[in-house]
C-alpha cells in the first residue's frame, strides 16, 4: 500500500479512536447525557470498508456507529453538537448517538434497534437497482443482529433480486453480554450467507489494510448486482455501553485482543516509513480537531429549544392538486 | 362527468393505476401481488402495465416493510400491501421505530413516504389471526397517519392523498367493503387527509365511526329513524390527523355521542374521540356517552361466536337509545 494511502487510513482510524475516547471522557465527567456505544477496537472495519467506497454510496449503520459516520466523512463539530443535543447537530439534537443521519454524505443512519438497519439498507439497494444508478449500499451490523429475522429476510430478498449491497458483519463476539458461540452453532456469521445464495468471506477485522484490500476485491461484484457478506472478526475494547462492567469476559481475553490493536498495528508499519516526528504531528493535529470541535459544540451551539422539540413529527406535504399538475415535493 | 358503477376494490385499483402512471417514483410491494393479483384481487393486472414497479415479495412482512422504508428514504414513494391487517404485527418494528420516526429523529433531513395498505375486519369466520381491526394500536404513534375509508370515492380519493403525503400512512381497507358497488365519478378529486365527513345530518344523537362501522351505523340509523330518533352520522375517514372539530360541533348541536368501531372498545379509537369531546364540550352533554365495539376477547371462528364478540346493528341501536338519557 502506498505511503499516502496508509497515512490516510491511519488518520481516519485515529480520528475515530480519539473521538470515542473524548466521548468516553465526557460521559465519565457527566458532561454527556443518555448512553453511548463506543467502537474503540473496531475502527479498522469502519475505515477499511468505507475508505473503499464513494461518497454517493449509501451506508447504514448500527447502534455502535460513530466510527462508520466519521469514516463516511462527517464533520466532527456537528457530530459533537448532535451528541450534546444541540440544534446545530446533524439531527438538531433530536436523534443523538443511536439515530444519527447525514444526508449529505449518504449516511442513512445509526440505528437503535439491533438489525433494524438491515432491511433499510436493502431498500436503499433496491432504489439503486430500480433507478439503475451507479452506486451501492453498505450495511453494517453486528453478530447479535445476525440472529434477527430482519437479517435473514433481507439477505434472502437481496439475493433473489440481485441487489448491489455489501453486508458487513462486525463480529465482535458479543451481543451485549451474550457470547456469539452461546447463541449460534456456527462461530462464523459468514456461513449463513450460503443459505441465501450469497457469497461471503471472512477478514481479520483488526487489520485495516486487510479489510481495505479485501473490500476492494469484493466491490466490483457488488457493483455488478451481486450482494456479498463480509464478516470482520473484531473486538470492542470497552463495554457494550457506558454502564457495562464486562463480567462476561476475562481480562486475559481482552488483553489478547488489545495486542492486536488496529491502530497500534498501523502505527508500527508507518514508523518504518515515516519519522516519529511526522506521526506525532498527525496525532497532535487530530487531537486539536477533536478538542476544537468539542469546544465549538459546547460553547457555540444552542440547546434544542422547547418549540423545536415539539416540531417536526410530520413532514410538510403540499396539497395534491390534480392530474397533470402534480405537486409532489421531495 | 365520467361515471360508472365501481366497487371499492376497483376504486383502489384505479387510484393505484393513476398514481403509477403519474409518477414513476411510485412502487408497490407485497405478497402475491403479481399473477395472483393480491389476496383480495386489488392489484389485479397492474403488474402487466408496470412490470418493474409491482414487486412481489417473499413472505417476510418485517423485511419488505423495512425495504420499503429504505426505498422511501432514498426517493421512492412506496405502497406496501400487508395481506391481512393481523400480519402488520410482523412489520411493527419498521413502522413504529423507523418509518414513523425518520422525519423527526433525523432533524427533517429525510422523509419516509410509505403507505401501508391493509385489509382489516371480521364477520367472515376467519378466526383470531385473520379478522382483527388493529388501528387503535397505532393511534399513539407520532409521525404516522391513519386513514380508514368507508366509501368507494373516499377509498379512491384518500389513497391519492396518502401516497402523495410525505409521511408514512397506514391505509386501512375493509374486507367486507371490497365488493361494495356504487356510481363513481371518475373526476373525483383527492380527498385531503384529516377531514371527517358528515354522512347524514341529524338532531338527536351524534354517531361517529370509521371504516365498515359507518355502514353498520348507517343501517342502524335508518331503523332508528322509523322509531323517531334522528341520528347524525359522522365518518372520521382519517383517524390521524383527527378531525375532532367536526365531531365537537356536532355534539354541541345534539348533546349526545356514541362511538362505533369494529375494534376493541377497551383501548379503542372511541376512547380518544370521547375524551377529546369531553375535554371540549362537557357542558353541552345531555345523555350517556357510549362506545360500541368489539368485546375484549379474541375473535372466535364460529359464526355465532363472532356475532357475539363483534358489534352489530342491534347493539348500535341500543346504545343510541341509551344515549338519549342519563339512566
Amino acid at each position: 500500500m502506498k505511503r499516502e494511502e496508509l497515512i490516510q487510513l491511519y488518520s481516519k482510524a485515529l480520528l475515530i479512536r480519539l473521538f470515542e475516547e473524548k466521548v468516553d471522557w465526557l460521559f465519565s465527567r457527566g458532561r454527556l447525557w443518555g448512553t453511548t456505544h463506543l467502537c474503540i477496537g473496531q475502527e479498522a472495519v469502519a475505515v477499511g470498508v468505507i475508505s473503499c467506497i464513494r461518497r454517493a454510496d449509501y451506508v447504514v449503520s448500527t447502534h455502535r456507529g460513530h466510527g462508520h459516520l466519521i469514516a463516511k466523512g462527517a464533520d466532527i463539530k456537528l457530530l459533537f453538537a448532535e451528541l450534546l443535543g444541540r440544534r446545530e447537530g446533524y439531527c438538531m439534537g433530536k436523534g443523538g448517538t443511536q439515530h444519527l443521519c447525514v444526508k449529505d454524505v449518504n449516511f442513512l443512519g445509526t440505528n437503535g434497534i439491533t438489525g433494524g438497519g438491515i432491511p433499510i439498507a436493502t431498500g436503499a439497494a433496491l432504489s439503486i437497482k430500480l433507478r439503475d444508478e451507479d452506486r451501492i449500499a453498505v450495511c453494517f451490523f453486528g453478530d447479535g443482529a445476525s440472529n434477527q429475522g430482519a437479517f435473514h429476510e433481507s439477505l434472502n430478498m437481496a439475493s433473489v433480486w440481485g441487489l448491489p449491497i455489501l453486508y458487513v458483519c462486525e463480529n465482535n463476539m458479543y451481543g451485549m453480554s451474550t457470547r456469539f458461540s452461546m447463541v449460534s452453532k456456527y462461530e462464523d456469521v459468514a456461513k449463513r450467507a450460503c443459505a441465501y445464495g450469497i457469497e461471503s468471506t471472512i477478514v481479520d477485522g483488526m487489520d485495516i489494510e486487510k479489510v481495505y484490500s479485501t473490500t476492494e476485491k469484493i466491490l466490483s461484484k457488488v457493483r455488478n448486482g451481486s450482494p456479498f457478506l463480509l464478516e470482520a472478526k473484531t473486538y470492542r475494547f470497552c463495554g457494550h455501553s457506558k454502564s457495562d462492567p464486562r463480567l462476561y469476559r476475562t481480562r486475559d481475553e481482552e488483553d489478547e485482543w488489545k495486542r492486536k490493536d488496529p491502530i497500534a498495528q498501523i502505527e508500527k508499519k508507518l514508523l518504518e516509513i515515516l519519522p516519529e516526528k511526522e506521526l506525532h504531528a498527525i496525532r497532535e493535529s487530530l487531537r486539536n480537531t477533536i478538542e476544537e470541535s468539542y469546544r465549538y459544540a459546547e460553547e457555540e451551539c444552542k440547546e434544542l429549544d422547547k418549540d423545536e422539540a415539539l416540531r417536526g413529527a410530520y413532514a410538510y406535504t403540499n396539497a395534491y392538486v390534480s392530474q397533470g399538475d402534480i405537486q409532489c415535493p421531495r | 362527468m365520467r361515471t360508472q358503477t365501481l366497487t371499492y376494490r376497483r376504486a383502489i385499483y384505479n387510484a393505484l393505476d393513476r398514481l403509477l402512471s403519474e409518477d414513476e417514483n411510485i412502487i408497490i410491494m407485497g405478497e402475491d401481488i403479481t399473477e395472483y393479483g393480491g389476496a383480495f384481487g386489488v392489484t389485479s393486472d397492474l403488474y402487466r402495465k408496470y412490470p418493474k414497479r409491482i414487486i412481489s415479495t417473499p413472505i417476510s412482512e418485517g423485511g419488505f416493510t423495512g425495504i420499503a422504508v429504505g426505498a422511501a428514504m432514498t426517493g421512492f414513494r412506496v405502497i406496501v400491501e400487508i395481506m391481512f391487517m393481523d400480519f402488520i404485527t410482523l412489520a411493527t418494528d419498521q413502522i413504529v421505530n423507523h418509518a414513523a420516526n425518520i422525519h423527526y429523529m433525523y432533524g427533517g433531513q429525510l422523509t419516509c413516504p410509505v403507505v401501508i395498505r391493509t385489509p382489516a375486519g371480521g364477520y367472515r369466520g376467519y378466526g383470531v389471526s385473520h379478522s382483527q381491526t388493529l388501528e387503535a394500536c397505532f393511534m399513539s404513534v407520532p409521525g404516522l397517519k391513519i386513514v380508514a375509508p368507508a366509501s368507494v370515492s373516499d377509498a379512491y380519493g384518500l389513497l391519492l392523498s396518502s401516497v402523495y403525503d410525505n409521511n408514512p400512512v397506514l391505509f386501512i381497507e375493509h374486507k367486507l367493503l371490497y365488493n361494495m358497488e356504487v356510481e363513481f365519478d371518475f373526476d373525483t378529486e383527492p380527498v385531503p387527509l384529516g377531514r371527517a365527513r358528515i354522512v347524514r345530518e341529524g338532531r338527536d344523537v351524534t354517531l361517529v365511526s370509521h371504516s365498515y362501522g359507518v355502514h353498520l351505523g348507517s343501517t342502524a340509523l335508518e331503523e332508528l329513524l322509523s322509531e323517531g330518533i334522528d341520528v347524525e352520522l359522522i365518518d372520521l375517514r382519517t383517524l390521524k390527523p383527527l378531525d375532532i372539530d367536526t365531531v365537537v360541533e356536532s355534539v354541541r348541536k345534539t348533546g349526545r355521542l356514541v362511538y362505533l368501531e369494529e375494534g376493541n372498545v377497551f383501548g379503542g379509537v372511541g376512547g380518544e374521540v370521547v375524551s377529546q369531546v369531553v375535554e371540549r364540550c362537557l357542558p353541552y352533554i345531555d345523555g350517556r356517552i357510549l362506545r360500541v365495539g368489539k368485546a375484549d376477547v379474541p375473535i372466535p371462528a364460529s359464526i355465532s361466536g363472532e356475532r357475539e364478540v363483534l358489534p352489530d346493528i342491534e347493539r348500535v341501536k341500543e346504545a343510541v337509545k341509551s344515549s338519549l338519557s342519563w339512566s
